[in-house]
């Protein structure tokens, strides 16, 4: 491990703030790029520089650059679009981007392949429709993620509130996305603007950002917010988590868990998917206090030297969680309550309709793997074009909108009685999905983007996932077990942007057509899975997964799940540790 | 016997120094003598010097841009000399104009450029002639050999407007102008043979001794291949150089010149022989209902219809003889009324695009094999600039070809030459020789800074200069202006430009695309950087203009005028003759088609 801190530290440190020389490689016309400093920069304004990867050998050969282009992240707290938003987003994604939308699995919204003249233009829409991309990326932390399973409609609304609250608090203070983007009159980059320390607790020595300092977090940060039975966002995947508390129909708090994260490097065993240790309990008053702290010590004593090691996760491990939570709590200046406790059940959707305690319906749509573009006998992204139009007229109250799930789905949220019928109408004209198409396995599977536009990208993920669950089902079907319900999950590498730790069933890319097969992990976010079989190509893993199916029809006990199958009969060695202080 | 416009004295001292000197010194000194007289060629001899010259000598004046009317004019000069006739051969743009009063017997061999235009290097000769400052020559007696292309509306225009401008100044035509179509030696050969019978009647032999000629460069060594023997070059790459998703096809092809002692240098041309496509010699053939097999003697040569379609004869550009010739049998009103003299423009109109396999389909005539392959033209060498530097890659050669391809009268119509080389694949040998160029010569003086303009394939010779000049190591600037359709998929070379300015090859890179946001062209970015453009020209900066002839190099020079008013505070007809000047110079380089 280096000792001198890492290349990006620098960057960021003689960047001003995130200026860094964006606007000169903006305005370089020999490229369709941007410096490489400037990329990593690129990154806290919420867009990420890449390339077509099916184009390059061919550009190389042709003696042109890569086909660059940019993938921009939107920030939406809790995936709340409103149906105006959704049209503007639309309108973007088919004037300046590939002509899809991709709901990710942190419930917002990537656009892929806008071009380098166009980003500007690109970023401005967005702002103009009343949302940002701001540290959708970067070491600071991200759009904050709550539970969109709208069955809880009142808490719902309020574990809402408070994702905005957290996202729109733990913000970078710096001007220079207004700068840069919304041409907004420069100003001192050294002052940054009044206000910004009244806005935090923390307020380190610097004045331009309080809590984050010059130099911003070692790495991402991201904040989940999960509404028991429901663990949709993934808590213990999160770098800080919180489990709302429900007391007599009221949120008393949160069930605070810290250190979750799932990025691992292939062959590297100081790197690994690590869930979140539940850590005590905080009132809602307290939360941003927490948040906030949890930063503030992460920022502190955060790995500087080498990125592979700076994520909370290995702060934690590297200190001790109980050294953690002690500093935590003398920052706080209070000691964290006993955890309350919880229940979940599951970590997926319920798709179809679902009344609202309030009379309003909810209707959750299945997206596979969250891409939203007008293909063969699905022309979703005008399907959902309409809807909006629907729903924008329709509510003069406006509390009809859209929420994004973190499994890549979509709510139609807040609808009124009477619009359901048009709604449906709607979906069935255009082959929107309300989960009643398809098999059980192909409603909860999720993959990330994989390639051609992730950079990292080893394998094929959302891609490849058709085809594969075609062959899967097959073999299930050949087993009688066509409607149960298993965990699929494929990632292009091992960074798991589709969570595959926690998938009963996960491929795990390595090389083009090849993966680790990993098996095991429970059906509620709680238990990570492990690896069954490494770099295999696809006859292997339906082979072996024909296998661990045979088992499974013929021993499975009345309503066991896939993964705890494996752990009962031996299958697999029974799991290191699981997600502390959760009450099963 | 002294060298003829020399005094005694002078003459004797210069034959005891050249007596010395072996061909190659000798070779060296008239070339740096040629060099000398055109920086001179403003100061004129004194003028008993000049009439005693003149009265028993044959001046060859030559208008050239691609060498062909060069390389008759240095035939002449050396077949004259050969009698022992007096004789110099001097490239337009160094004779000096005011000896034109004193001439007594002067040929003219000029080809036709651009759209009816002189070659760069006659510009100056052809304005001055043509403009108010010409003499009247009743003592001049006079012949012109016109080069031209006969597909193009304007037949050698410049040819026609030398001779009639000569003879409206009072000089005696010798004989009537040569019109050399493509198959330039059809009339060149016998109209030279006719031309050096008149100047032996006019001129009593001058010793044979006196070295007046002064070719700008040594003749071929013996056995360097030529336009008419080619070297088969073995294809090295043929790589299409535009993304899958632009509507051209644009390739970056290298052959290889090893073992044939091909040598080039960066501004030259290749020439490169085609064979024409396959499925259109089969398409006339069937339009024409003609077997191909049929032995066809012509010319003195004997082969199959079908090689002489597919090798020895034009098939993809139409021409007015072949019009006329078809007509005659097709007896259609129509293209009897397009032959008509005063529809010129009609005509050319109805050449556009259309290839003799439209003729064949749209007037069905009967067609003799032998009557066909005497009216077709015969196939002409296609010239492509060098896109590389010897000093960079070798014995390989680098051309960017712009394939041609369009709709047209119902079928895809191709280029020959540009479908040949797109096709050509690794087995395959391309017949090719080096077309000289040297009117387009990065400076000699390696520190003097070079503005390249070069949209679309005019890139081609660029990429050569930049190559060369990274290998010597250069230090004057090297500046390019480039323009295409799109930036994502037709900027040709993108990644080694990127690379250059990296290493600081390139120093600056203007660039203009014509089908995006903010659409422009190169003239616009001339017009953009005028102040720069102007201080390095001010700077002895050299200026090269490669491409498009039709319109880019006219709005180029257009904006270059702009640029001389604005920044350099001159009028129009100022900016005029410094452009001129520049041109003379050699500063100013064109390399258009
Ligand atoms: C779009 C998305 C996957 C999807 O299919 O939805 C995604 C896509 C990418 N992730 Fe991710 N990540 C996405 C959720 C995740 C998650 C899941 C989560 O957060 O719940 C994880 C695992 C949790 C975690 O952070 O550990 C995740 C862990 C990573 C990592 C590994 C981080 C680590 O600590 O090792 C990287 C690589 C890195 O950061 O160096 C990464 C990097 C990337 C990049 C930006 C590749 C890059 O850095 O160049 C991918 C862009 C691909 C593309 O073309 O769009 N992404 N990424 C998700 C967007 C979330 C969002 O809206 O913000
Ligand atoms: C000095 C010099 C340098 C050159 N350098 C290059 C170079 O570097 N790269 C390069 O690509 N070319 C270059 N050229 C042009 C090249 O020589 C050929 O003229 C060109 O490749 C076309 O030849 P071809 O045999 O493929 O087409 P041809 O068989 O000659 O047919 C061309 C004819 O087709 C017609 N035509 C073409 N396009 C269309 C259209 N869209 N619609 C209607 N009619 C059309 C025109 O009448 C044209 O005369 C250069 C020319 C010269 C004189
Ligand atoms: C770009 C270009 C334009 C031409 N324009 C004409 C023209 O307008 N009229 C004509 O008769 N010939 C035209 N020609 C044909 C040339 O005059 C012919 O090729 C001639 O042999 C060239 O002689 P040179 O090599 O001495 O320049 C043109 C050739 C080129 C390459
Ligand atoms: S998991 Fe890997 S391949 Fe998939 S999106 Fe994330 S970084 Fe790319």
């Amino acid at each position: 491990m280096s000792t001198t801190r890492s290349e990006l530290e620098r960057i960021k440190a003689e960047s001003r703030y995130l200026r860094g020389t964006l606007v000169a490689s903006l305005a370089d016309p020999v490229t369709g790029a941007i410096s490489e400093a400037d990329n990593k920069l690129l990154k806290f304004h919420g867009s990420y520089q890449q390339d077509d990867r099916d184009l390059r050998e061919e550009r190389r050969l042709q003696k042109l650059e890569p086909a660059y282009a940019f993938m921009i992240r939107a920030r939406l707290p809790a995936g709340v679009v409103t149906p105006a938003q959704w049209l503007a987003f639309d309108a973007i994604a088919r004037d300046f981007a590939d002509g899809t939308l991709r709901i990710t699995t942190r419930q917002t919204f990537q656009w892929h392949g806008v071009i380098k003249r166009d980003l500007k233009a690109t970023i401005a829409a967005i702002h103009a429709s009343l949302a940002d991309t701001i540290a959708a990326c970067g070491d600071v932390n991200r759009t904050v993620v709550a539970s969109a399973n709208p069955l809880e409609s009142a808490v719902h609304a309020q574990v809402h509130a408070w994702a905005t609250r957290l996202s729109e608090h733990l913000l970078p203070k710096t001007r220079a996305y207004h700068e840069i983007w919304l041409d907004e009159a420069p100003v001192d980059a050294a002052r940054g603007d009044g206000d910004a320390r009244a806005m935090t607790r923390v307020a380190g020595p610097d004045d331009v950002e309080p809590l984050y300092g010059a130099t911003y977090l070692p790495r991402k940060f991201k904040i989940g917010i999960a509404v028991p039975p429901t663990n949709d966002v993934d808590v213990f995947a999160q770098d800080l988590g919180f489990i709302a508390i429900v007391e007599d129909g009221v949120l008393a708090g949160f069930d605070v868990a810290i250190g979750g994260g799932m990025g691992a490097t292939h062959g590297d065993p100081s790197t690994y998917p690590r869930l979140g240790d539940v850590i005590g309990f905080v009132p809602s008053g307290r939360v941003l206090e927490v948040a906030e702290h949890v930063i503030g010590v992460q920022r502190d004593w955060g790995n500087r030297r080498e990125r592979k090691h700076a994520r909370l996760k290995y702060t934690i491990d590297h200190r001790g969680l109980d050294a953690f939570v002690a500093e935590l709590e003398r920052r706080l200046g209070f000691t964290l309550e006993p955890a309350r406790g919880f229940r979940f059940d599951h970590n997926g959707d319920r798709f179809g309709w679902i009344e609202g305690a309030d009379g309003r319906s909810h209707l959750t749509l299945r997206i596979e793997s969250g891409r939203l573009a007008d293909r063969e006998g699905r022309a979703w992204l005008t399907g959902l074009r309409a809807i909006a139009h629907a729903l924008a007229g329709a509510d003069p109250s406006e509390t009809a909108a859209f929420r994004l799930t973190c499994n890549q789905n979509l709510v139609v949220a807040n609808v009124p009685a009477a619009r359901r019928a048009a709604i449906d109408a709607l979906v069935a004209q255009y082959g929107l999905d309300d989960g009643r198409r398809g098999s059980a396995i192909r409603r909860h599977a999720i993959a990330c983007v994989a390639l051609p536009t992730c950079g990292l990208a080893m394998a094929e993920a959302e891609r490849y996932l058709p085809d594969l669950l075609a062959k899967i089902e097959h073999r299930l079907d050949a087993h009688g077990l066509a409607d149960a319900p298993i965990l699929l999950r494929v990632s292009g590498c091992p960074n798991g942007c589709s969570r595959p730790y926690l998938g009963e069933i996960a491929l795990v890319g390595r090389a083009p057509g090849r993966y680790d097969l990993r098996v095991g992990a429970d059906f509620a976010g709680r238990r990570l899975n492990r690896v069954f079989r490494e770099n295999i190509a696809e006859r292997e893993i339906l082979d072996a997964l024909d296998a661990l199916f045979a088992r499974y029809a013929a021993g499975r006990a009345r309503e066991e799940r896939f993964g705890d199958f494996l752990l009962r009969t031996g299958v697999l060695a029974p799991p290191t540790r699981i997600a502390a202080g959760v009450s099963a | 016997m002294p060298i003829a416009p020399l005094p005694e004295a002078m003459s004797a001292e210069a034959l005891r120094l050249l007596d010395a000197l072996d061909a190659a010194a000798l070779w060296w000194l008239s070339g740096y003598a040629a060099a000398l007289a055109r920086s001179r060629a403003t100061r004129a001899p004194s003028a008993p010097a000049r009439d005693a010259a003149a009265r028993e000598r044959l001046t060859v004046v030559y208008g050239s841009q691609t060498g062909n009317a060069q390389r008759l004019a240095e035939r002449l000069a050396r077949d004259a000399e050969a009698d022992g006739l007096g004789v110099r051969v001097v490239r337009a743009s160094a004779y000096p104009t005011r000896e034109l009063a004193v001439e007594r017997l002067l040929v003219v061999v000029i080809s036709t450029h651009g759209d009816g235009d002189p070659p760069d290097d006659a510009r100056a000769f052809v304005d001055f002639l043509c403009g108010k400052r010409a003499p009247q020559l009743p003592a001049l007696r006079y012949a012109v050999l016109a080069l031209g292309d006969s597909s193009y509306p304007q037949f050698c225009a410049t040819g026609r407007r030398v001779d009639a401008r000569l003879a409206e100044l009072g000089a005696t035509r010798l004989i009537d102008t040569g019109e050399a179509d493509v198959d330039v030696e059809a009339v060149a050969a016998p109209w030279l043979a006719r031309a050096l019978g008149c100047a032996r009647e006019a001129l009593e032999p001058a010793p044979a001794r006196s070295a007046t000629v002064t070719p700008l460069r040594a003749p071929p060594a013996a056995g360097e291949w030529t336009r008419e023997q080619p070297f088969a070059a073995a294809l090295l790459a043929n790589q299409r150089i535009v993304a899958r998703d632009s509507a051209r096809d644009i390739r970056h092809l290298e052959l290889s010149l090893a073992g044939s002692g091909l040598a080039y240098e960066p501004g030259d041309a290749l020439g490169v022989w085609a064979v024409n496509p396959p499925a259109l010699v089969a398409a006339v053939l069937e339009a024409s209902g003609l077997d191909g097999d049929t032995p066809v003697c012509h010319a003195g040569r004997s082969l199959d219809l079908r090689d002489w379609l597919a090798r020895e004869r034009e098939l993809t550009r139409l021409a007015r003889p072949f019009v006329a010739a078809h007509a005659t049998r097709a007896r259609s009103d129509d293209l009897d009324r397009l032959l008509a003299p005063e529809r010129r423009d009609t005509l050319g109109a109805f050449l556009a695009g259309r290839q003799p396999i439209d003729l064949l389909r749209e007037y069905p005539a009967a067609w003799t094999a032998g009557d066909l392959v005497a009216a077709l033209r015969p196939l002409a060498p296609r010239s492509y600039s060098i896109a590389s530097s010897r000093k960079a890659v070798g014995d390989e050669v680098h051309l960017t070809v712009g394939v041609v391809a369009y709709e047209a009268f119902g079928s895809l119509h191709v280029g020959a030459a540009s479908q040949f080389l797109a096709h050509a694949d690794d087995d395959q040998r391309v017949p090719v020789y080096v077309e000289a160029n040297e009117r387009f010569r990065l400076p000699s003086d390696p520190t003097r800074d070079i503005i390249m303009i070069g949209p679309g394939t005019g890139i081609a010779p660029f990429r050569g200069f930049v190559q060369e000049r990274r290998e010597i190591g250069a230090r004057g600037r090297n500046w390019l202006l480039f323009g295409n359709r799109r930036f994502r998929s037709e900027f040709l070379y993108q990644a080694e430009w990127q690379a250059a300015l990296r290493d600081g090859c390139l120093h600056r890179l203007d660039l203009a695309w014509s089908r995006e946001a903010p659409r422009g062209y190169v003239q616009d970015r001339v017009r953009e950087r005028g102040r720069d453009l102007y201080a390095w020209l001010d700077d002895g900066a050299h200026l090269y203009v490669c491409g498009d002839a039709t319109r880019m190099a006219k709005d180029v020079h257009a904006a270059l005028l702009d640029v001389f008013v604005e920044h350099g505070g001159v009028d129009r007809e100022r900016a005029e003759e410094r452009l001129s000047q520049l041109v003379e110079e050699g500063r100013y380089a064109r390399d258009v088609y």
